[in-house]
């Protein structure tokens, strides 16, 4: 969509400096070069030259300090072998199944909501409901263990006053875990809500107006004016949430740092931090890196291949 | 919601009374559904305040049931402390001190007139309710902030934001500016490369990176953490090269025809016209740097005194893990500041949310 704008606009400017002199536009061309130069260095130092050197280091024996040794496949077997792996592979995808649809329906009910006629002091809304995002990972996770304590948490008291006598254990109880960690990543949704309600509020009136003159009710508007034209920034979401989870740490991380080292926290991201940072195995860590990475980009053109079906771009898009 | 609002276009040709009074009823009953989600929402902020306002003492008591932290009101009478209860008495409901508890039978005395002697009454003591206050351990905050050793934690944290600011503001700028305005061959791919990288997942990268910071002897220092950041990113890119776009091409020309070279347009032409994207991406990298986790704890594992708070806290917690009250006396001094900076910037704040959102 930008991309269509950047080409007129880029052809203007070139279309314009062809008119002056062709020594103006070589020297803008060398500026601009130079004002490129720190991504364009960035770029090749910190992303295209690590991701081809963990690729070679996928196929090494590599610890830090010592001599690389080359050793073919062997750390991509493991891959499929490592019990410690190939769980935490799972555990990443249930947990992924489980929290996707929440991360992705939740801002979109507060987008509804916030976006909605009927809501008096919307802008105060937003604003709180946007703070615990603001909230750093770190205060967060501790917050949300006291919420969730068992016995003294507010959660579980509010629920036990509503009449449940034996609420779950949320983050101790393997049963329940997921969905503690369901509860703590609700704080991370300001962004995905933001973008949503910004979306909503850019459909053109005409479109709800249409549909009232057909006697459509609210509902319906939603289902069929709404959701369409707000799935662009659904998909972007989605995306951005499949690759987050895919990175999954600071949570399973400080939790398992904190309550106790259970094999239920042992996400993908974890497991590779820890084949790294604490048993050094910087070879095999790099072959789980790329793995993951390759999986990721698997489920993106996934994602994208299927939005064909439900993503709906209006017009030339904006 | 949708069917509430349903409800009230039921009788399009109701009186006008009927229909403004149903459309309050509608507006209240959302508002109320949606305040009741921000409620719970926000509990885990009050869980948080409440304990950390209390004493060792008061969470220890796992049977008491109350939210707010007290403490049992007593009452000094011939120089011995005595608990004052709620006394159900013929003259209604009095607050008296417990003397001699019994059974059966009880003596107390009553704190606003103890030259009366003692008070007789019949019944078991232990059904009576103590008579509580308040007690907020504000005390909490000074023991987090000493031992935890705030001040070295929220400098090393500044330090870190702030030169990295500096370096993503430089960077990011004259990057977006040379997509904003330069003919550069291929620069539509280049911008798609650039946006690929946001969904780039981090661990593909993480390793070699490491290495080579270890290599050249910089784990242990602030260094990896705040040089990548001059060499720009993506998303702040994106969000200058957005908001330069928009600016009219008439002043760069103007300038130039005055003989301004692309430098001189840069700093006096399109910066002054773009302090609003200038400062969200400055608050963008400061709450990023402020909440940055992993990074810290990779490259700055062995140098507690370099840590920023985020790793601080966390450590700090893992110690103290027993300590409810100081744990989350931590986590409310770590989240105060974003949380202040977000209040007072959220205009320009979400804004930049939305543009990096929703125009992609």
């Amino acid at each position: 969509m930008t991309i269509a704008q950047n080409t007129s606009t880029a052809g203007v400017s070139s279309a314009q400096a062809r008119r002056g002199e062709r020594t103006i536009e070589q020297r803008q061309r060398v500026w601009g070069w130079v004002f490129l130069s720190p991504w364009i260095i960035g770029f090749l130092a910190f992303t295209l030259f690590p991701m081809l050197a963990s690729l070679y280091f996928s196929f090494t024996d590599f610890r830090i300090g010592e001599p690389i040794t080359f050793v073919g496949l062997r750390n991509w077997q493991r891959l499929f072998e490592d019990a410690n792996t190939v769980n935490a592979l799972g555990i990443t995808f249930r947990f992924a199944l489980i929290s996707v649809p929440i991360v992705i329906g939740f801002p979109l009910l507060l987008a509804t909501l916030l976006n909605s006629k009927v809501l008096l002091a919307k802008p105060i809304f937003r604003v709180l409901f946007y703070l615990p995002y603001m909230v750093p990972a770190v205060s967060g996770i501790f917050i949300w263990q006291s919420f969730l304590n068992g016995q003294t948490g507010w959660l579980n008291r509010l629920l036990r006053l509503v009449g449940i006598a034996e609420p779950p254990n949320w983050l101790f109880d393997p049963r329940s875990l997921t969905f503690g960690l369901v509860l703590i990543g609700l704080w991370g949704v300001g962004n995905a809500m933001l973008t949503m309600l910004a979306s909503m509020q850019g459909v053109p009136t005409e479109l709800y107006e249409a549909a009232e003159v057909d006697g459509a009710t609210p509902f319906t508007k939603w289902l069929r004016i709404t959701l369409p034209m707000i799935s662009p920034v659904i998909l972007y979401n989605l995306v951005l949430s499949v690759i987050g989870l895919m990175q999954y740490f600071i949570v399973p991380y400080v939790l398992s740092n904190t309550t106790r080292s259970n094999p239920e926290t042992n996400f993908f991201n974890l497991n590779l931090y820890r084949t790294a940072f604490q048993f050094g195995e910087m070879g095999f860590a790099s072959a789980q890196a790329w793995f993951i990475f390759i999986i990721a980009l698997v489920l993106t053109i996934a994602i994208f291949w299927t939005s064909n079906r439900w993503v709906y771009y209006s017009g030339e898009g904006r | 919601m949708a069917t509430m609002q349903a409800v009230s276009r039921v009788q399009p040709t109701s009186t006008i009374y009927n229909s403004q009074l149903l459309r309050f009823g509608v507006k209240a009953l959302v508002t109320l559904f949606t305040l009741m989600i921000l409620f719970v929402y926000l509990l885990p902020l009050g869980n948080m305040i409440l304990v950390a306002l209390s004493s060792q003492a008061q969470l220890s008591q796992t049977a008491d049931d109350s939210v707010i932290p007290t403490l049992p009101v007593t009452f000094e009478y011939q120089g011995e402390q005595y608990d004052i209860y709620r006394v159900p008495t013929e003259n209604g409901i009095r607050e008296l001190a417990l003397v001699d508890p019994g059974r059966r039978s009880s003596e107390f005395i009553d704190p606003a007139n103890p030259d009366a002697g003692l008070i007789g009454w019949e019944g078991n003591w232990r059904v009576l309710e103590p008579v509580a206050r308040v007690s907020l351990e504000w005390n909490n905050f000074a023991v987090a902030w000493d031992s935890i050793n705030f001040p070295r934690l929220f400098t090393n944290t500044l330090i870190i934001a702030i030169t990295g600011m500096i370096g993503t503001l430089l960077s990011c700028i004259c990057v977006a500016y040379a997509f904003a305005r330069f003919p550069i061959p291929g620069k539509n791919y280049l911008f798609i490369i650039l946006i690929g990288t946001i969904i780039l997942p981090s661990q593909v990268t993480l390793i070699p990176t490491y290495a080579f910071f270890a290599a050249i002897g910089w784990t242990n220092s602030w260094l990896p953490l705040i040089v990548p950041h001059f060499f720009a990113n993506a998303y702040n890119v994106f969000l200058l090269r957005q908001y330069f776009m928009t600016l009219p091409r008439e002043l760069d020309e103007a300038a130039m025809i005055d003989g301004a070279g692309p430098l001189k347009v840069l700093t006096s032409v399109i910066i002054p016209q773009s302090w609003p994207v200038i400062i969200a991406v400055s608050v963008f990298h400061f709450v990023w740097a402020w909440n940055d986790y992993f990074g810290p704890l990779i490259y700055l594992i062995g140098r507690p005194d370099l840590q920023p708070v985020s790793v601080g806290v966390q450590v700090f917690n893992f110690q103290y893990g027993p300590r409810q009250e100081l744990v989350q006396a931590t986590s409310m001094m770590a989240l105060i500041l974003p949380v202040i900076i977000f209040l007072l910037a959220q205009r320009v704040f979400m804004r930049g949310v939305v543009v990096t959102g929703v125009e992609k």
